[in-house]
């Protein structure tokens, strides 16, 4: 996108006398974006990693970074996708695939509203989806999506998150085929999935509506009167498989499909959709081993929209609309056609008059298309150049970006009058307003989510940070509050009000309840056992001392399995695991939680191992060795605490269930 | 005395049995890096965390000084504690029913007694913690300090300020009495007994 947005802004020289970034800054922003030393923010933000393939959070108003949470990439600064435990996240059909492209958080909903449950983003590369549980900021589940050249056009959900959708941004031959590219128009198609969402650890590609072969963009559910109904936009309409920039932008309007979810639930149960051969996985963590498992699913339903008529229409919108966006009430629709002059608004009410006297202008392979004027609200005019997104702040306003004139536009929703603009540093993407797309919008601040950073901080070389800005739009007119950088470019964030998710905080896991086979909850479970050429090392770690501690009798080539426990039951007291010549991730262990690295020792000779994560005051001292030894050499097998942490406290509170225990294993 | 003084008395008694549920002291510490708080209650049969994994955490840090870990099952005064205060409530209750002033002066006494008795076990077991660290096993070692925590009130050890306040329990019990010898004072007055 960057690309074409300098072609664009050279082509159109924009006259716009905007002020200068100081002029913009009124004398008391500081004191509104001040969080004091101890105190804290008023709203967890959520932004997209994008090509980091993670998520970020953010305390807002003060923009202060306070999580990394890791999703389709591996992270090895904790271990995600790289321990036994977490792997298994990040299968797909086409193997264990270690990064994405990470586009549009969404916040579980109910009755339209964020509820704080779960975050839910898409990966666009791979296409996957994947809900976080917010007790624990943690990845909980991932479910690829087949029959589909990327999940663009995701994870956005339906009013109680029954479904959450993903929208095939390339179209591809369905089911895939060794055809001419050149064959396109016609074979290739796209397909607009429902995935279930409302059952933990149960997510699955509910259904598939089987679509023309365009470029499946954005998406949004409708609300109130329009919650049975989903918007997408489309692009590439003209069917193009080369020269995209120019190719698919020729026809004046492109589309936004509306389509009946609930109808089309009601056409599958009522067998209307095809099980169709595919191959797909799911990945979830299982709540009791805290081991993540992996399905591979080998069917999916596909609904053809002939088979269930009614359940999609197209809206005619001007030049490659990109979001689509529905206002709280549910009544209006706005595209956001990136090439366009206007921003054209839908009505739902006369898009259902429409529908209702047939008021069609055609089809598309057979889905009827409804005529402009018929369904057209009406249109902002002159709002300035590029629109991309719309978010509204429940007080009648809706706020649209614009690319390629780089500002942020207000403007009235039922009469479609600019009221404000404001300038935004550089080429803002998505905008996002606190429940900003729902039927609740706290409609306190905005945050422009910027595309170009140039000279916004520090210069850092070439590769710079992503750059954000907080716009307070309190008042009548918006005022620029703070920059603040982002990383991995995040394409959308959403936030939510504190108070809905920090008092549901996890502080550390249950070692009672931890039901990992080779958990050792107290020293004495501790043990080291040999499986031909794997190596077991049962292990605990506490302040400030791993047992055991001496291992002896590893050979070269073995593969050396640590399960290492980490026995406090404190919040905040990590411990850490790495050992010298391994070829993967340390392990970060939450209080009462056991990991699982994988060492195949390359060399004789005796090889420390240390905690990672600064625990206590002895935190140096938390260290160990492992001997290593010619294959036949004849060590004995041995794993030995030193005298010191043999004698310390048994970490397990004595008076916690061990039912799920096992015995030590090793001869110690 | 009155059969309202008797019923007086006979409630107080039932009121020191709450001392069997609630606690008796609670010790809180506090640090820096602990600013949500840690620490113990002390009920008449064991010995628990604040909150649910405070006592393990207490122990985990004790550690350090040498401090043997703290374990109710090794404190044999928690097994008869609640006999003694059941005891004490049911011979309250029949010094009620018997109403004898001199029988409810000599409750008062062993009341007293068990009291300040129970008071000195606890000195003696917190001076036992805070004195008879192990040092060949310790790995913080400041020379002449001791870690004996307060009976009441407030006291600095190392990075925790430990603070000391009767239990629920033990406000339960001091109540019990308290009403308990305004009953003898009053049933002591002259005329009283005749009314």
């Amino acid at each position: 996108m960057r690309a074409t947005t300098f072609a664009l802004g050279a082509a159109i020289a924009v006259g716009c006398a905007s002020p200068s970034p100081k002029e913009l800054v009124t004398g008391d922003a500081a004191q509104r974006v001040y969080v004091a030393p101890g105190e804290h923010d008023e709203f967890y933000g959520f932004f997209s990693g994008g090509f980091s393939g993670q998520v970020t959070v953010y305390g807002l108003p003060s923009g202060r970074l306070i999580k990394t949470i890791p999703v389709f990439s591996q992270f090895p600064e904790n271990g995600w996708g790289y321990t036994e435990e977490t792997t298994p996240m990040l299968m797909t059909s086409f193997g264990m695939v270690p990064w994405d492209d990470s586009h549009h958080p969404e916040l579980s909903q109910t009755d339209g509203v964020p509820d704080g449950r779960w975050l839910f983003i898409n990966g666009n590369n791979t296409p996957r989806v994947a809900r976080i549980d917010l007790t624990r900021f943690e990845t909980e589940e991932i479910v690829e999506i087949p029959n589909s050249g990327g999940a663009h056009a995701s994870p956005f959900t339906t009013p109680n998150s029954e479904y959450i959708v993903a929208g095939t941004r390339f179209s591809v031959p369905i089911p895939q085929a060794d055809i001419p590219i050149a064959d396109y128009q016609g074979r290739f198609k796209g397909t607009l999935s429902f995935i279930r969402a409302d059952e933990p650890g149960q997510m699955d590609v509910a259904f598939q509506i089987l679509m023309p072969g365009f470029d499946y963009d954005l998406g949004h559910t409708g609300k109130g009167p329009s919650a049975d109904w989903f918007f997408f936009t489309s692009y590439n309409t003209e069917e193009a498989s080369t020269q995209l920039e120019l190719n698919a932008s020729k026809n004046d309007k492109d589309f936004i499909a509306a389509v009946n979810w609930r109808l089309a639930e009601r056409c599958v149960a009522d067998g209307k959709a095809v099980a169709t051969p595919v191959r797909y996985a799911h990945n979830w963590m299982d709540s009791t081993t805290r081991m993540a498992r992996t399905e591979m699913k080998t069917s999916v339903r596909v609904l053809d929209p002939a088979a269930c008529p009614g359940m999609v229409y197209f809206l005619p919108t001007p030049k490659s609309p990109h979001g689509v966006d529905v206002d709280p009430t549910g009544e209006y629709i706005v595209g956001a056609g990136k090439l366009a002059a206007v921003i054209p608004v839908h009505s739902f009410s006369k898009m259902q008059q429409a529908i209702a006297d047939q008021a069609f202008d055609g089809d598309r392979y057979g889905i009827p298309v409804l005529r402009y004027d018929a369904v057209l609200a009406g249109e902002v005019e002159k709002p300035g150049l590029g629109p991309l997104h719309t978010e509204f702040d429940g007080k009648g306003y809706a706020y649209t970006s614009m690319f390629i004139s780089s500002e942020v536009v207000k403007w009235k929703v039922d009469t479609r009058e600019i009221v404000d603009r404001i300038p935004a540093y550089y080429s803002i993407g998505h905008l996002m307003i606190p429940g900003g797309d729902s039927r609740q919008p706290y409609g306190k601040y905005l945050v422009a989510l910027n595309k170009i950073t140039k000279d916004r901080y520090l210069p850092t070389g070439p590769e710079l940070a992503q750059s954000a800005q907080l716009i307070d739009i309190s008042g009548d007119k918006m005022q620029m509050l703070l920059d603040f950088p982002t990383m991995g470019e995040p394409h959308y964030a959403q936030a939510i009000p504190a108070s809905l998710i920090q008092e549901r905080q996890v502080k550390f896991y249950e070692l009672a309840a931890n039901g990992n086979p080779w958990v050792a909850r107290a020293e004495s479970e501790t043990g080291i056992e040999r499986r031909g050429r794997a190596v077991h090392v049962k292990m605990i770690a506490i302040r400030s001392h791993f047992t055991p501690d001496n291992l002896e009798g590893i050979t070269v080539g073995d593969s050396v399995y640590f399960h290492v426990t980490n026995v406090e039951q404190d919040w905040d007291i990590l411990h850490g695991f790495a050992v010298m010549g391994m070829r993967t991730s340390q392990l970060i262990l939450n209080p009462g939680e056991t990991r699982t690295l994988v060492w195949v020792p390359q060399r004789a000779g005796v090889y420390p191992f240390y905690c990672t994560d600064f625990c206590s005051a002895l935190h140096q001292e938390m260290q160990g060795y492992v001997r290593v030894s010619e294959p036949g050499a004849g060590v004995p097998l041995r794993a030995e605490a030193s005298e010191r942490s043999a004698t310390v406290v048994a970490a397990a509170d004595p008076s916690a269930p061990h039912q799920h225990g096992t015995a030590g294993t090793g001869g110690r | 005395m009155t059969p309202r003084s008797r019923l007086l008395l006979a409630l107080a008694a039932l009121v020191g049995l709450a001392a069997l549920v609630l606690p008796l002291w609670e010790v809180r510490l506090g640090a820096p890096q602990y600013p949500e708080g840690i620490g113990l209650r002390i009920h008449a049969h064991t010995v628990a965390g604040l909150k649910p994994n405070d006592l393990q955490n207490i122990n985990g840090l004790n550690h350090y000084i040498g401090m043997k870990p703290i374990s109710p099952e090794a404190i044999p005064e928690l097994r008869y504690m609640p006999w003694l205060i059941g005891a004490l409530a049911l011979a309250g209750v029949a010094v009620a029913l018997r109403g004898s002033r001199r029988a409810l002066g000599a409750w008062l006494v062993a009341f007293s007694l068990l009291g300040a008795a129970g008071l000195y076990d606890f000195w003696r077991w917190e001076y036992d913690y805070g004195h008879n660290l192990d040092l060949d096993q310790a790995i913080i070692i400041v020379p002449d300090m001791t870690y004996q925590p307060p009976l009441i009130g407030r006291k600095q050890l190392l990075n925790f300020t430990a603070t000391a306040w009767p239990g629920t329990g033990a406000i339960a019990l001091g109540l019990s009495f308290v009403v308990a010898a305004g009953v003898w004072v009053v049933s002591g007055r002259p005329g009283r007994e005749a009314a």
